[in-house]
């Protein structure tokens, strides 16, 4: 099973309930998938500064910022239950090598000048809860509940995964091929934390848009390389795109008004957003890339 | 009566709805505020017409027998799968298996259907007045899917003795299914069917495909089709 939803806003009315409206569409997808959840809500960027979603585990957030602190200078930290948002002007690849050296101990989940991302297991429901998701506002944002299926469930197992800057996939599904690609992929330097599947299909994305393809693009080629059903959501700090496989088994509805897209596994989750039952509402077709 | 699922449990209207019996003068139903949710109207066993007033989720008005169910929006997976008779009018767009195995009774989608529509159909009658989504009739045994806007790719794939109509274009056909001649025959049963359904088309226009069963048994000339 699995839920995945998304929503983009193409007008500032409704930017500050983003949350709000993410936090009820993940509530109605929890009978999708209760092992686990997690979300990528985007807001504006700030030019100078990045932000790096950590997972503390073990750590309290007063032990995460003594350690860090010995390493970065200026930096700013937001708790939000066992997972914090680093602030600071220092650029990826050096805070990316501290926390793979220094501080083991924690876990990246993702990290950009406009994403913010969590993920935990538990209850959708508890989860958004924990993580005060209604609280946020932004431009647009993903997420997903996990029914597991050919992983454990765990931190490092809830979606959504995110390989690159300011990149994250969520994926309703199951892939076939994903050992055989990861092999393929470590050998290009694509690193990868778990032994899940849509890890190696956000893997595959980031490696294509490095080596120059456009999103759309990228998704397309996943249809030949990526073998097994799914819908993916794929986020970016411009929007987010679509894609069914050409079976088409994993389910997918989108909502479109003047102000918003909203896509989900299942119309229910959506009942909440404002005049949603007077917007264009309709069913991706397979193997077509949507993108917003 | 009007049943408000922002007030009511579904079950407990499924419950009532369920067991009206023949006795009751009070026949006419309206749902308020479906909100997406699954299985509405499932197992509908009297001769009773309800109108659900939104879009529902999957499986609506499923194994129906009797019962006349109009859906005033979208409905989601497997809409009226099942169905034994009756009729299920939908007034948007149906999502997957609309109408899968359904033994008899009429299914009317006002839009588009998605893939799989009349997926293993075993005699119901299923009317898309839109298009409809890849391997439709797949393993249709019985029934009429009459189409009236275009089918995407391998319409009608290890399709038995189902008919399919279509009015517009069909992307391609799956393994054994092939055009058949749309003789006076078939010509006189589909005006009947628009007849009864009140539905103002000509059957002329139609053309007709089911199957060339050569995949009724196994060849081993055919493996590459199985």
């Amino acid at each position: 099973m699995c839920g995945i939803v998304g929503i983009y806003l193409k007008t500032k009315k409704y930017e500050k309930d983003l949350g709000k409206f993410l936090s009820g569409m993940l509530d109605g997808m929890a009978t999708r998938g209760p092992d686990s959840a997690g979300f990528a809500i985007y807001t504006k960027q700030n030019k100078n500064k990045f932000k790096y979603s950590i997972c503390l585990n073990q750590l309290t957030d007063k032990e995460f910022k003594k350690k860090i602190s010995k390493f970065l200078k200026k930096i700013t930290l937001k708790t939000f239950s066992d997972h914090v948002i680093l602030e600071t002007e220092e650029k990826p690849k050096k805070v990316l090598e501290i926390l793979d050296t220094k501080l083991k101990e924690v876990s990246l989940v993702g990290y950009g000048k406009s994403i913010n991302i969590f993920k935990q297991t538990g209850n959708p429901k508890d989860v958004v809860r924990k993580f005060k998701l209604s609280s946020f506002s932004g431009t647009h944002a993903i997420g997903h509940t996990r029914m597991a299926t050919e992983s454990a469930i765990t931190t490092q197992g809830s979606h959504p995964y995110s390989t690159s800057e300011d990149e994250c996939l969520v994926h309703n599904g199951s892939l076939s091929n994903h050992n055989n690609i990861r092999r393929s992929l470590k050998k290009e330097g694509q690193k990868f934390n778990s032994e899940n599947d849509t890890e190696v299909a956000a893997g595959y994305i980031s490696n294509q848009i490095s080596k120059g393809e456009n999103l759309e693009e990228t998704l397309k080629n996943s249809l030949k390389d990526l073998d097994g059903f799914y819908t993916f959501i794929a986020g970016t700090k411009d929007g987010f795109a679509l894609l069914r496989d050409e079976i088409a088994c994993k389910p997918a509805v989108v909502a479109e008004t003047k102000d918003y897209v909203a896509v989900a596994s299942e119309f229910q989750c959506m009942a909440h957003l404002p005049n949603v039952n007077t917007a264009k509402i309709f069913e991706p077709k397979p193997g077509i890339v949507y993108h917003w | 009566m009007n049943l408000d699922l922002n007030k009511k449990k579904l079950s407990e209207i499924n419950q009532l709805l369920q067991n009206v019996g023949r006795e009751k003068n009070n026949r006419r139903f309206q749902i308020l505020n479906p909100q997406g949710q699954h299985a509405i109207c499932a197992g509908l066993k009297d001769d009773i017409e309800v109108s659900i007033k939104g879009h529902t989720g999957y499986y609506c008005a499923g194994m129906n027998k009797n019962a006349s169910i109009t859906v005033h929006g979208n409905v989601g997976t497997g809409v009226a799968e099942n169905m034994m008779s009756g009729k299920v009018i939908i007034k948007g767009n149906a999502s997957q298996s609309a109408g899968a195995t359904g033994h008899g009774g009429s299914l009317i989608i006002e839009g588009d259907a998605s893939s799989r529509c009349g997926i293993s159909m075993k005699g119901i009658n299923i009317i898309v007045k839109g298009s409809v989504g890849h391997m439709s009739a797949f393993m249709a045994q019985k029934g009429n899917l009459i189409i009236l806007g275009d089918a995407d790719a391998d319409l009608g794939d290890s399709i038995y003795e189902a008919k399919i109509f279509v009015k517009g274009k069909v992307k391609s056909l799956g393994s054994d299914c092939i055009e058949k001649q749309m003789d006076d025959k078939n010509i006189k049963e589909l005006n009947k069917i628009f007849k009864d359904l009140n539905i103002s088309e000509d059957a002329k226009k139609f053309k007709r495909y089911g199957s060339a069963r050569n995949l009724y048994n196994f060849k081993i000339d055919n493996v590459s089709s199985y």
